[in-house]
């Protein structure tokens, strides 16, 4: 007896033979459930993600059990951690590397908004150089915080319009971070 | 052979260097000694060469900004590995002329410290092989340790004063 679940279909037209539905939703779909994540992980909040990845929490449940260390094959950049100034170049510059569509999660306070490092030598959250998608909060998130986040990141590639990457308003947000 | 004391160490530099070495005191044990730029490097030659000395281990140099004072202190922690006694020597510079010769000539360890002093004091180590910044990031136009720069970010949006009870 197999007590194995699968996701629903999306919403479609369907008949004898045949079923009809949207490229995006389909996509989407598949999409969200084969994420890549891209592990940038600089301090304890890593720890949580370690966690995250073991057993217990089994975060390959969400179709993730693949992480990729090469920024070129990761659709999902997971920055935790503290970032220092003189680190951005270079988590810029994985972000860079990466290919479209893309998306990142900040992990835990000090990825979000510099936490308690509130310093000239800190980067105060790494929405200053890159964009990002989800916040976790958290000093550090546990878990099922980090759990929650992935959620909140797959709903948003499995709602995304096939156009949203092209569009001007896109481009323009990547602008304002200097990228492109 | 008695072990080296605090007092020997400070007869010895009494009949080397006289008062070119001064303000002697002993907060918590760790003999402290003040000298001055242009012979911190014979003092430190002779504590690490001289046999009844032997502090043939640096263990750090760093550096305290008094601004009231208009100076910098350069401060040199030296350790006896064999008769387990350290010192500390000081040496106060002017805060606009922040020039002092390098210890690299002694201590190849002295590198990396004196590059820890420069990134974050300013402290320029005449003579030092490379003495650019080693920890902070290189477009930093300050060096943060100087207390008229401010140690918090300015780009911090969420703590505001009224959070805070300020």
């Amino acid at each position: 007896m197999s007590d194995i679940n699968i996701v629903d279909a999306p919403p479609g037209i369907e008949g004898s033979g045949f079923f009809a539905t949207s490229l995006d939703k389909v996509i989407g779909l598949a999409r969200s459930h084969s994420l890549w994540p891209l592990p940038f992980a600089t301090s304890c909040c890593g720890i949580e993600f370690m966690a995250t990845m073991g057993s217990h929490y089994d975060f390959g449940r969400f179709g993730s059990e693949r992480l990729s260390f090469s920024p070129r094959q990761a659709d999902l950049l997971m920055v935790m951690g503290t970032i220092a100034k003189k680190m951005s170049p270079v988590l810029k510059q994985v972000y860079l590397q990466m290919a479209e569509p893309r998306w990142v999660m900040a992990v835990g306070a000090c990825a979000s908004s510099g936490g308690i490092f509130d310093t000239y030598s800190v980067l105060q959250g790494i929405d200053e150089i890159i964009p990002v998608d989800v916040y976790v909060p958290g000093c550090p998130p546990r878990p099922e915080a980090i759990l929650d986040g992935f959620g909140k990141i797959q709903e948003l590639v499995r709602n995304e319009s096939g156009r949203r990457r092209n569009s001007d308003q896109y481009r323009e947000m990547l602008a304002s971070y200097g990228i492109e | 052979m008695a072990e080296l004391t605090n007092n020997d160490v400070i007869a010895l530099l009494n009949d080397k260097f006289g008062d070119r070495v001064g303000n002697i005191s002993e907060p918590y044990g760790l003999l402290t000694v003040e000298t001055a730029t242009d012979v911190i490097i014979d003092v430190l030659g002779f504590l690490k060469n001289e046999a009844g000395a032997g502090f043939n281990f640096l263990t750090d140099i760093t550096a305290v900004h008094y601004p009231e004072k208009s100076s910098i202190a350069v401060v040199y922690h030296l350790h006896n590995m064999v008769e387990k006694i350290r010192v500390r020597i000081k040496v106060f510079i002017n805060e606009h002329v922040p020039n002092i010769p390098t210890a690299t000539v002694l201590w190849n360890g002295a590198n990396w410290m004196e590059r820890e002093t420069y990134d974050f004091f300013g402290v320029k180590f005449q003579g030092h092989p490379n003495l650019i910044r080693i920890l902070n990031m290189d477009e930093l136009d300050v060096h943060p340790m100087l207390k008229q720069y401010p140690l918090e970010d300015p780009n911090r949006v969420d703590k505001k004063d009224e959070y805070f009870g300020r």
